[in-house]
């Protein structure tokens, strides 16, 4: 494999791996806990290594997972406190946290190959020079890692999908039924503490919150089925991790920025043109509804009077402005439409309605 | 490096002067906007804000090909205003939550930040260099320039905080009684979260993008704790910032390497966690020692009653009765003999000998005293003396 195509291969996987507890980190309603995890989890790192010295120690990465776990449960507690809200719980204690790793960092090993840079921008370029041989294939150090990680976290969500989609749904029903959603909550925030730990290292602690959430946020606004959102949000990081990929190629710029630009512009695409829940559909959804409120009002106005003596002033096109305080041209666009339609005949500016028309006007009236 | 060294060199060493004037005014300035951002449930905004100030200040480097502060500052303002826009157009109109929206705010604005970012470096445009301060923040590099203009812009903005105080308490406590009086607000919301912008902007250049989001939602929090009042808590809050802003600067200018924000960041963290723990009233060993006392109290009260029903039942209050008939009618509570001894120093019980009690004369006063007051325990003294008569 040469190089190229062995850093899409892993801007593809760390994507796809994100994606998976990303979903359930937006319907959780979680999304920012990915925020504070990805940057506690450089004091995981720092702790394991101050106790091990080794930076290539499989320990770093226990201790980053347990550090995103500790993370949950601080804000969780300061939560409880009723001292504090959640979203200011989470702003008080990760950035605490992380300063604190930051000062160990320059304390005691500011000699490393470690620092706060790589929180910001790991850099999926160098990722290729990293290699170990595994089952005779020589690969890429990042490239097996994320693939353990995308693999567990596969299995993890397949195993427990059912218990997963109950307490994401209906978190008491799955208490009642014995699935503790404690433990899954943990569980899942297990999940994204690991993800999180390997793909920093590759693409940098904030890109960690861009492929966890955006792609989920995404297919969000596509679909209403858990499976789909699922599958569409893998498909739109590894969408994104390619297409980034020859973005930053032809701009000559970082890959994991180049990447989550690209997600960003799906989400942007998805915001506006997804169908049913798109800025578009939603405008379009309200024009025609009230094209179709009017109408309905025109003929119930028409029903209303239809057979009275005063039938001859109030079913006239102009008399409209006194009645429903429709300007002229707004009038006079209503009637038209109700003329296609077939529910308004027009006689010398006189309005009487068709067969149709009374029938629309009668259900309407018995609905409201 | 003494406690007075360290003060010599806040007034006589001009470098740690300067910078730690800006940490001080920028700890002010956002513990102040904090304030309004912690009671609007807006804390993560701060995080959201700062980091998606990047791209701005890129792409205004890009434009003017400037790297002064105002400059930068202006970049990063808009950006960080449009990331707020998309936030609540995000918020209103698809069925993403808050935190969704923040999220996809701040990762893809400083995602794209990043990549211009290395576009710029890329060029080999050698004035580039030290854009990158805005990451991580610098204070060390801070000049008397940048001081005054970080200290213009905050004065400024208080101002307007003074100005529109009423205004702005009004929309964060209630905003819809705020539009029934006729209060544009929406025009103040917008106001106060360019406010915050503002703050947060002014910050970033000198304590690095994720720990401005300490500094916008510790001090306030922890500001919260001691006051029920908006004023005494903003004061608090600028305190408390500007405290931990110097007090930044001054512990990191001990030893070489110790960068300034994760400092100020620790700092105030400590003194958030400390107001928790402390702060009378809300504060949580407060709120223990208050459960303590509630509880001890509710013992020393029920013993009371309890010898009163009891002397009821031998019409004798000198009658002494075992601290087995006490516990007895206490199920499941313990402690009697202490609470006793507790009594008997206010003078409320006597021994009577042979490990037997009964109420002094003020004792049954005020038992009588607590019955009056307590209908619950009127309730419970009935249930007991059917329950001890034969």
């Amino acid at each position: 494999m040469s190089p190229q195509t062995e850093i899409v291969l892993i801007a593809a996987v760390v994507a796809a791996a994100c994606a998976l507890p990303g979903v359930f980190l937006v319907l959780w309603r979680m999304a920012m806990m990915s925020d504070a995890i990805s940057h506690t989890v450089l004091l995981g790192i720092v702790a394991g290594y101050l106790l091990v010295s080794d930076l290539d120690s499989p320990f770093l990465l226990v201790g980053a997972a347990a550090m995103g776990i500790l993370t949950v449960t601080l804000v969780e507690i300061v939560t409880r406190t009723r001292l504090v809200k959640e979203d200011a719980a989470i702003g008080i204690v990760f950035p605490g946290l992380f300063g604190l790793a930051v000062l160990l960092i320059s304390v005691y090993a500011g000699d490393v190959h470690l620092d706060e840079h790589v929180v910001f921008q790991g850099d999926l370029v160098f990722a290729p020079f990293d290699r170990v041989v595994i089952v005779g294939l020589d690969l890429p150090r990042t490239l097996v890692t994320m693939l353990v990680i995308l693999f567990l976290n596969l299995l993890l969500i397949s195993l427990l999908y059912k218990e997963l989609k109950l307490a994401t749904f209906d978190p008491g029903l799955a208490a009642a039924l014995g699935f503790s959603p404690i433990l899954i909550h943990y569980l899942l925030m297990t999940m994204v503490s690991v993800t999180a730990v390997g793909a920093f290292d590759a693409v940098g602690s904030i890109l960690v919150v861009a492929l966890m959430v955006v792609p989920s946020a995404t297919a969000y606004l596509v679909t209403d089925r858990l499976s789909r959102m699922i599958g569409l949000s893998v498909a739109v990081g590894v969408i994104g991790a390619v297409g980034g990929f020859w973005l930053a190629r032809w701009l000559d710029t970082t890959v994991g920025g180049s990447m989550v630009a690209t997600i960003g512009l799906l989400f942007g695409l998805a915001f506006l043109a997804a169908p049913e829940r798109g800025i578009v559909a939603i405008a379009r959804r309200r024009l025609r509804q009230r094209w179709e409120f009017a109408q309905t009002m025109l003929a119930i106005h028409l029903l209303h009077h239809e057979g009275t003596p005063e039938a001859a002033v109030e079913n006239r096109v102009d008399h409209l402005w006194e009645d429903l305080r429709w300007k002229p041209d707004f009038a006079e666009q209503v009637v038209r439409h109700a003329e296609q339609r077939g529910i308004v005949r027009r006689t010398a500016g006189m309005l009487s309605l068709t067969g149709e028309g009374r029938e629309m006007a009668e259900e309407a009236l018995i609905n409201s | 490096m003494s406690w007075a060294g360290l003060l010599d060199d806040l007034v006589f060493d001009y470098t740690l002067r300067t910078v730690a004037l800006g940490t001080a005014i920028i700890g002010v300035i956002s513990g102040v906007l904090g304030c309004y951002a912690l009671l609007r449930r807006q804390s993560l905004l701060g995080d959201a804000i700062s980091h998606a100030a990047l791209p701005g200040v890129v792409i205004a480097f890009m434009i003017t090909r400037s790297r002064a502060s105002i400059v930068l500052m202006l970049g990063a303002l808009v950006s960080g205003v449009l990331a707020t826009l998309l936030i609540l157009a995000v918020v209103r109109n698809t069925r993403l939550k808050e935190d969704s929206a923040l999220g996809i705010a701040l990762s893809v604005f400083f995602g794209l930040g990043l990549m211009l970012l290395t576009v710029t470096q890329r060029m080999s445009d050698a004035r580039q260099a030290g854009l990158d301060r805005f990451l991580f923040g610098q204070a060390a590099t801070l000049v008397v320039a940048d001081v005054i203009t970080m200290a213009v812009i905050a004065g400024l903005a208080i101002g307007l905080v003074l100005l529109f105080w009423k205004e702005f308490k009004l929309v964060s406590f209630d905003p819809d009684f705020a539009t029934s009086m006729g209060f544009p607000a929406r025009g103040l919301d917008v106001g106060l979260t360019t406010l915050l912008v503002v703050a947060i902007v002014i910050g970033l250049q000198a304590v690095g993008v994720i720990l401005m989001s300490a500094l916008v939602v510790a001090p306030a929090a922890g500001a919260r704790q001691w006051t029920n009042r908006l004023g005494t808590m903003t004061i608090l809050a600028g305190l408390f910032g500007g405290f931990s802003g110097v007090a930044g600067a001054l512990i990191s200018n001990t030893r070489s390497g110790l960068s300034t924000g994760p400092v100020i960041a620790l700092v105030v963290s400590l003194i958030t966690l400390a107001s928790m723990l402390v702060a009378p009233n809300r504060g949580l060993i407060w709120n223990w020692v208050r459960r303590l006392r509630q509880r001890q109290q509710f013992r020393s009260e029920t013993v009371l009653v309890d010898l009163l029903a009891l002397s009821q039942q031998h019409d004798s209050l000198s009658y002494g009765h075992s601290v087995d008939a006490i516990h007895a009618m206490n199920r499941g509570r313990r402690g009697e003999v202490r609470t006793l001894h507790g009594l008997r120093e206010r003078r409320l019980v006597t021994g009577t000998g042979d490990g037997m009690w009964s109420l002094t004369e003020a004792g049954e006063a005020e038992a009588q005293r607590i019955l009056q007051e307590n209908d619950g325990a009127q309730a419970a003294l009935t249930r007991s003396q059917i329950e001890v008569a034969p």
